[in-house]
């Protein structure tokens, strides 16, 4: 493997891994404060991908849609929170998944009367078609260089908010002791609408960039949600720190995986089992994650 | 109705009324629905495999249609290189025998399930959850890229079709009730397990597993040897439904049909056993007939679910029961 091809790659690598991380940050933060499980959590990347889409329609800018398309689901967060999800918070980890289920299904129909089960094609916004060449002689997609710069600003931004401010102290203090923090007064129900809506930003975000470099479908949210999960249990639940490390190993770990094994003639079968791998190494020797404090 | 209690008229009428369905449909001359209730039963073996972990040990797996999609698969592999005359591994181990095929099929998916169950029971909670479904997806995309057995497109092969020199697959009825005997043997093993000291000890696994522990029960292995035992029996599951459509495709171990299993278990009712049987009819039956009334069905169906969880626990079996015992006893 050339150093080229490496620096290439490890750059796809990245740009996964904040993709990965926009989505895992927001569910780690659902299982580590609300003690929840949330299959739904790709659906509202997909749902993002597909409001964006719209959106793109009829501003004819990506750069408009965008923000419209994060807001719209970020709505919508705050309604499948009030309305459905709000019940289950005290229920057993069954309960959450089968709700979590019917909710994929519903939304994944809902898609397809909506938009139709046709796959849509987004186009790379015009100001950032070209390529640019970083690395001497590989020039590399502009678009993709700024996915992995939205996507690192979004982590500075939200280790401002949740180290830096009182609303981020009191996530933080929600995800060590929920009672306690009831009990000193915090209206917690608005605590956890807010963040399950600020999750559901975060990934409705990951499904618009995601949007014109691979394809919007129905569906589109299942892989991502459970590479994930791979994400949420190498890292450790509830850590965001965890999350962001998680997820750039396992972004880059998984294009790796997709272009050693072809340079050594490995079978392929390696390349989508990869990550998987990984994750059962890493719980065979810290069974709570990277960052995890209890499993 | 001396003598019986309501549970015990559950079961026989459940298990009566599909051991005359043939009957009925031939009567009938609805023949070819034979099959479709074979599928609906097959599939009701996997959802009691699934319910002795989940309803007994409390152990929410995500990833069960892996181990029933391997056992299909063991008998599909072995049958194409027998047919093909290919060897496997370096040796012809290629068979037709279903005897042997479908042992195969049970140990090896026990064999997985051993392994997988080694890394993920280390772990309870969300992480179990998260755990099997990673595990079984990794195990999906194993089978997509297996080129050589089809890959993404699935495997047609030729199966041998006479079981022990007696049951022809090829005849409808006669495979029916052979699968209606191994869900009735699966049901009597289970029910006798559940309620043997090893079932014992995993229920209270259950209830309160660092009680256990304290009472000097290594919890970690009894709850391996449900799980492996469960991924042997949907692996058997998996091996009939190979019988049953000489062509198997990753898709059955995609990532929602072990969400579907875990429907079936709870929407019959989960622990009871039966209750999934139950189950398994119902989300078949109903999977079936909606597309009738509407194309998107699922967007009335996703909600079911919801209400299902939110307002009836217990499943269509916790009906049958008397008031005081619809308590839920999972978790």
């Amino acid at each position: 493997m050339t150093a080229l091809l490496f620096l290439e790659q490890t750059l796809n690598g990245l740009q996964l891994g904040v993709t990965l991380f926009l989505m895992a940050a927001g569910l780690t933060l659902v299982f580590g404060i609300m003690n929840m499980v949330n299959l739904a959590h790709g659906s509202l990347y997909m749902m993002g991908a597909f409001f964006a889409a719209t959106f793109v329609g009829w501003t004819g800018s990506f750069f408009l849609a965008l923000p419209l398309a994060v807001a719209a689901t970020f709505v919508l967060g705050l309604a499948v929170e009030t309305l459905a999800l709000r019940t289950l918070y005290g229920r057993d980890h069954l309960d959450q998944v089968l709700a979590t289920f019917g909710l994929i299904l519903f939304f994944n129909e809902l898609v397809k009367i909506v938009w139709g089960p046709v796959s849509i094609f987004m186009d790379v916004p015009k100001a950032l078609s070209g390529r640019v060449e970083l690395i001497p002689g590989a020039p590399y997609p502009v678009y993709r260089l700024a996915v992995l710069a939205v996507g690192l600003a979004v982590a500075a931004g939200l280790w401002w908010l949740i180290a830096r401010t009182r609303t981020g102290m009191l996530i933080r203090a929600g995800a060590s002791n929920r009672e306690m923090v009831g009990a000193l007064g915090v209206d917690i129900k608005r605590l956890y609408t807010l963040v399950f809506a600020l999750g559901a930003a975060l990934a409705a975000l990951a499904g618009v960039m995601a949007g014109p470099i691979y394809v919007v479908e129905i569906g589109m949210g299942d892989s991502m949600l459970i590479k994930t999960f791979v994400v949420i249990v190498i890292g450790g639940i509830g850590s965001i720190r965890g999350a962001f490390v998680a997820a750039l190993i396992v972004g880059t770990v998984d294009t790796f995986g997709r272009v050693l094994p072809a340079q050594f003639g490995l079978p392929a079968a390696i390349a989508e089992m990869a990550i998987y791998i990984l994750m059962a190494a890493v719980l065979f020797w810290k069974p709570a994650g990277l960052f995890g404090g209890r499993a | 109705m001396s003598g019986l209690d309501k549970r015990t008229w559950f079961v026989l009428v459940l298990l009566a009324g599909l051991a005359v369905l043939p009957l009925i449909a031939t009567a009938t001359g609805n023949e070819f629905q034979i099959g479709q209730f074979r599928r609906i039963l097959i599939f009701a073996i996997a959802a009691v495999s699934l319910d002795l972990i989940l309803g007994y040990g409390g152990m929410v797996s995500l990833g069960h249609a892996a181990f029933f999609g391997v056992g299909a698969y063991v008998v599909a592999i072995l049958n194409w290189h027998a047919d093909r005359e290919v060897p496997l591994f370096g040796m012809m181990l290629g068979t037709q025998n279903v005897l042997a095929t479908w042992t195969a099929a049970v140990v090896v998916s026990a064999g997985l399930a051993f392994l997988i169950g080694l890394v993920s029971l280390r772990t309870t909670g969300i992480f179990f959850i998260m755990i099997t479904l990673a595990f079984a997806q990794m195990v999906y995309f194993f089978f997509v890229s297996l080129r050589a057995y089809g890959g993404d497109d699935g495997l047609r092969f030729p199966g041998d079709t006479v079981v022990l020199g007696v049951i022809d697959t090829e005849n409808d009825t006669a495979f029916y009730y052979l699968v209606l005997g191994v869900l009735c043997a699966t049901l009597y093993l289970c029910r006798r397990l559940v309620n043997s000291r090893f079932g014992m000890v995993v229920q209270g696994c259950r209830e309160n597993e660092r009680r256990m522990r304290a009472l000097g029960y290594p919890t970690y292995l009894y709850k391996l040897a449900a799980f492996t035992l469960a991924g042997g029996i949907a692996g058997l599951a998996g091996a009939l439904f190979a019988a049953h459509e000489s062509y198997i495709s990753p898709s059955i171990m995609h990532w929602t049909r072990s969400g579907d299993l875990i429907v079936m278990v709870v929407l019959g009712g989960m622990g009871t056993l039966i209750g999934p049987v139950a189950g398994a009819v119902a989300f078949l039956f109903l999977e079936k007939t909606l597309p009738d009334y509407t194309e998107h069905w699922m967007i009335v169906f996703g909600p079911i679910l919801l209400l299902v969880v939110l307002f009836a626990r217990r499943g269509i079996f916790g009906w049958f029961l008397p008031p005081e015992e619809r308590d839920r006893h999972g978790h």
